[in-house]
């Protein structure tokens, strides 16, 4: 008996020596995304969802901090998932009260990367568990997966360049769960051109994917509230 | 010889006040849904979008622009504008004999086939008028009031996002098919309208062949999905649309300039062709055997 | 004269029913020819065929020395006719309507030309108003300003005085006198108004389910050897014993009533009066029918 006992406090004291380490390291790459108080970036969005067909897009992306951001399409069409607001590492890196533990390191798009696993203490945060990639020389997230009380689960995959001093990637990809998109027949009264009989079977089940390149950020220049409405 | 009578028949045709009966209500019809739309144009999208405002942001304004507002209304007037043509077209024959004119007609040095295809290049001449206007109307009307932007096409299983510099000549195309599917309405009702001496036999019969094939192809039920739809004149009439329906990339990109399945477009364009061939061949075989009594 | 118009055989059925019925008749060229039959005589569906408005089942029709069959529009563009009612393009005015005839036999017409046409009916002064707003009068006289815009060699009028108030018919009788007499024309009229037709035509055929019952000279028709007698008597059995004992029962056409007609030479007519009076027979009248009408119906009786 005194043999297991020995053996839960030592795990408990490593995990507890883990958490802390977790943390410290989740507030260096915070420290290093709080350089940034607010950009507006342009770029170009892919989205590739089964059921929509959308042209690449001229894009916008405004931030403000704490956790304002926004996508508008400046010259164009644009179904943007609610979920691009996780693109902002600080709606997670942002937490106060949460609990974060080690999950190893893992191979990321060809970086070693230290994975943290999140989870917010307050019922009052919208996300209900967050799993970050680390690169931990970098101090920049190379992937997300969180989960969200009313949207689902998204996963963000970063890549970094020319603005990696300031954690804002060149290249950001969503993943996010879609719904099935049916409308009633008498609502389109469709043209039957031999398509829609192939599209039921895709439809089901699929995850929707938009990856934003961007082209240029413009740092702490300051962006109005109103965008943001 | 016979541009003289097409130019007679367009003279005959234009000459009457009935004749902008139809003008008149395609300018009100279009005119209601763009006020409809103004003011609700939300609400109408909404019907589209319902299923997925958990998901996506919709840009709802950006979404209702003119192409948006045209389509709707195209949508909305084009089912209808049968009616229309066979108020015309329905009359052709059947309305000089109801005059006691078609004697008068026939008894002069004209064949009788020359007669037919004036009366049916008048009631082409007719549609094309027709749509232009709904052009004039539905599309600079609405790109005057609701602006130009992307255009989305709300389809039964899937959503095509079209560039604004993409849909100008999807219109144009899209004008050309409706004129070639009323122009097989108004081949149908130039049809029914040899064989009766009263205008409203042909044009309620005209109108009760469309209701009949459009319930059958709205059925969507295997029986007919499998044996008439393929073939059902208005199965292919709503071809217009497909000029709307644009092909992607693997990453489900749009391709500017393209439509999905062209082969399709180009059946039903056939199909309408040969329904047009079918019924001015019944029309000018039946026609020239005709005794003239009325 | 040339013949302008022959028809030979010509047969025309509506299921059982024989319309015409083995039709053969001529129009001479310059002359009114009457055409003359009941209601349903098959009248207008020789005239139909004559246009190519009906199919003949038999028989030949030609014109200007012409099979119609072969020759169809050379010849329609020859012929101006008024077919029963002269309806026209009610929402047009009569100088659209005229135009539109006039473009569709073949020929090109200044307003002028067409104003002067109207003129010559009498509708000038209307010429702009739409045909809706015409009286019958005007209307018929429209239709045949329409058979004439193109100047045809070859006129045919059905029922022309059909609707028309006295002055009307005495215009249009003087019309078709006019075209016949000094321009030429040839006209193929046809009426119920018998009266007219013996005023202006100078042959006549009369059919009667069809047929042809006789085809003459108008002078001819009217005046014949044999004379039509009509007597009305109050006396019918002394009468009908009397002729029946003697050769007149041969010649009893029609009895009805008081009413008795007779066929026989006009010479015997006085003897036939001696008869009467021998045999105490009380005569209310007795003479000739020989208007075209009564000789008309004495063709056409059952």
């Amino acid at each position: 008996m005194k043999k297991y006992s020995a053996l839960l406090l030592a795990i408990a004291f490593a995990l507890s020596v883990s958490s802390q380490e977790v943390k410290e390291v989740l507030q260096k790459v915070k420290a290093k995304y709080d350089l940034v108080s607010d950009y507006t970036a342009t770029g170009k969005m892919k989205t590739n969802v089964v059921f929509i067909k959308a042209p690449v897009a001229t894009v916008k992306v405004y931030y403000k901090k704490p956790d304002k951001l926004k996508i508008k399409n400046e010259s164009g069409v644009s179904f943007v998932p609610k979920g691009s607001v996780n693109i902002n590492m600080n709606n997670v890196l942002g937490l106060n009260n949460y609990e974060a533990i080690d999950g190893g390191t893992e191979k990321i798009s060809g970086t070693e990367c230290r994975v943290i696993r999140i989870f917010p203490l307050s019922d009052d945060e919208s996300i209900t568990r967050a799993t970050l990639y680390i690169d931990e020389k970098q101090l920049l997230v190379i992937k997300s997966v969180i989960s969200t009380k009313e949207n689902g689960t998204y996963e963000l995959l970063m890549s970094y360049k020319r603005y990696a001093a300031y954690g804002l990637p060149d290249k950001a990809e969503l993943t996010f769960n879609t719904k099935d998109y049916k409308l009633p027949k008498g609502i389109t009264v469709d043209y039957d051109n031999g398509t829609s009989k192939d599209n039921t079977d895709k439809l089901k089940n699929k995850k929707g994917k938009v990856e934003i390149i961007y082209s240029g950020y413009q740092i702490n220049k300051g962006v109005p509230d109103s965008v943001f409405n | 010889m016979f541009f003289t009578l097409l130019r007679i028949e367009l003279f005959k045709i234009f000459k009457r006040p009935r004749t902008f009966i139809a003008f008149a209500a395609v300018a009100v019809i279009v005119v209601l849904v763009q006020f409809a739309l103004k003011l609700n144009g939300k609400d109408f999208i909404e019907l589209y979008t319902d299923s997925q405002t958990d998901t996506f942001e919709i840009p709802y304004e950006k979404i209702q622009n003119g192409y948006f507002v045209c389509v709707a209304v195209l949508h909305m007037i084009l089912i209808h504008v049968p009616l229309l043509v066979a108020l015309i077209a329905g009359d052709m024959i059947s309305g000089e004999a109801n005059l006691g004119t078609l004697r008068l007609l026939a008894g002069k040095p004209v064949t009788r086939g020359q007669i037919i295809m004036s009366k049916f290049f008048a009631s082409t001449v007719y549609v094309a008028l027709l749509l232009v206007w709904m052009a004039l109307f539905a599309l600079l009307g609405s790109i005057l009031l609701f602006g130009t932007e992307d255009l989305v096409v709300f389809k039964e299983t899937d959503l095509h996002i079209i560039r604004s510099h993409d849909v100008l000549w999807r219109f144009f195309a899209a004008f050309v098919f409706a004129a070639l599917a009323l122009t097989t309405i108004a081949a149908m009702a130039l049809m029914f309208s040899v064989f009766s001496d009263n205008s409203l036999g042909p044009i309620v019969a005209t109108v009760c062949v469309v209701i009949i094939f459009t319930i059958v192809q709205q059925l969507r039920v295997p029986v007919f999905e499998e044996t008439v739809n393929p073939w059902s004149f208005t199965t292919h009439m709503l071809g217009w649309k497909g000029f709307f329906y644009v092909e992607k990339t693997a990453e489900g990109e749009t391709i500017n300039g393209s439509i999905e399945n062209p082969a399709a477009l180009v059946k039903s364009g056939l199909v309408l062709l040969g329904y047009i061939v079918l019924f001015l061949a019944v029309s000018i075989s039946y026609f020239r055997k005709k005794d003239i009594l009325s | 004269m040339t013949n302008i118009l022959e028809v030979r055989g010509l047969t025309k059925r509506f299921n059982e029913f024989r319309a015409v019925d083995d039709l053969t008749f001529s129009v001479k060229k310059g002359e009114v020819y009457g055409f003359l039959g009941q209601n349903g005589a098959g009248k207008s569906t020789t005239i139909r065929m004559l246009m190519t408005l009906i199919e003949p089942d038999s028989g030949e029709i030609e014109i200007f020395g012409k099979k119609l069959a072969k020759n169809r529009k050379e010849i329609l563009r020859n012929i101006g006719a008024v077919i029963e009612r002269p309806d026209l393009y009610k929402y047009l005015t009569a100088i659209e309507n005229l135009r539109i005839f006039a473009t569709m036999s073949g020929i090109k017409v200044s307003d002028k030309c067409l104003m002067e046409q109207l003129d010559t009916v009498g509708l000038a002064a209307r010429a702009k108003s739409k045909v809706r707003t015409y009286s019958q009068g005007m209307k018929q006289r429209l239709g045949l300003a329409c058979a004439l815009v193109h100047n045809p060699e070859l006129i045919i009028l059905d029922e022309p005085t059909n609707g028309l108030d006295p002055q009307g018919i005495a215009d249009m009788r003087n019309k078709i006198i006019q075209l016949s007499k000094e321009e030429n024309k040839t006209l193929l009229v046809s009426s119920h108004l018998l009266n007219e037709m013996e005023m202006m035509a100078d042959s006549m055929i009369i059919i009667n389910k069809g047929k042809k019952i006789i085809e003459g000279k108008v002078s001819e028709l009217l005046h014949p050897e044999v004379s039509v007698i009509e007597l009305k008597t109050p006396s019918h059995h002394s009468l009908s014993e009397l002729i029946g004992k003697t050769e007149w029962a041969s010649c009893l056409k029609m009895h009805s009533g008081d009413i008795f007609r007779f066929e026989f030479n006009k010479d015997r007519i006085s003897e036939f009066n001696k008869q009467l009076v021998l045999a105490g027979i009380e005569v209310n009248s007795l003479g000739p029918v020989n208007s075209l009408e009564q000789f008309f119906l004495s063709q056409t009786q059952e």
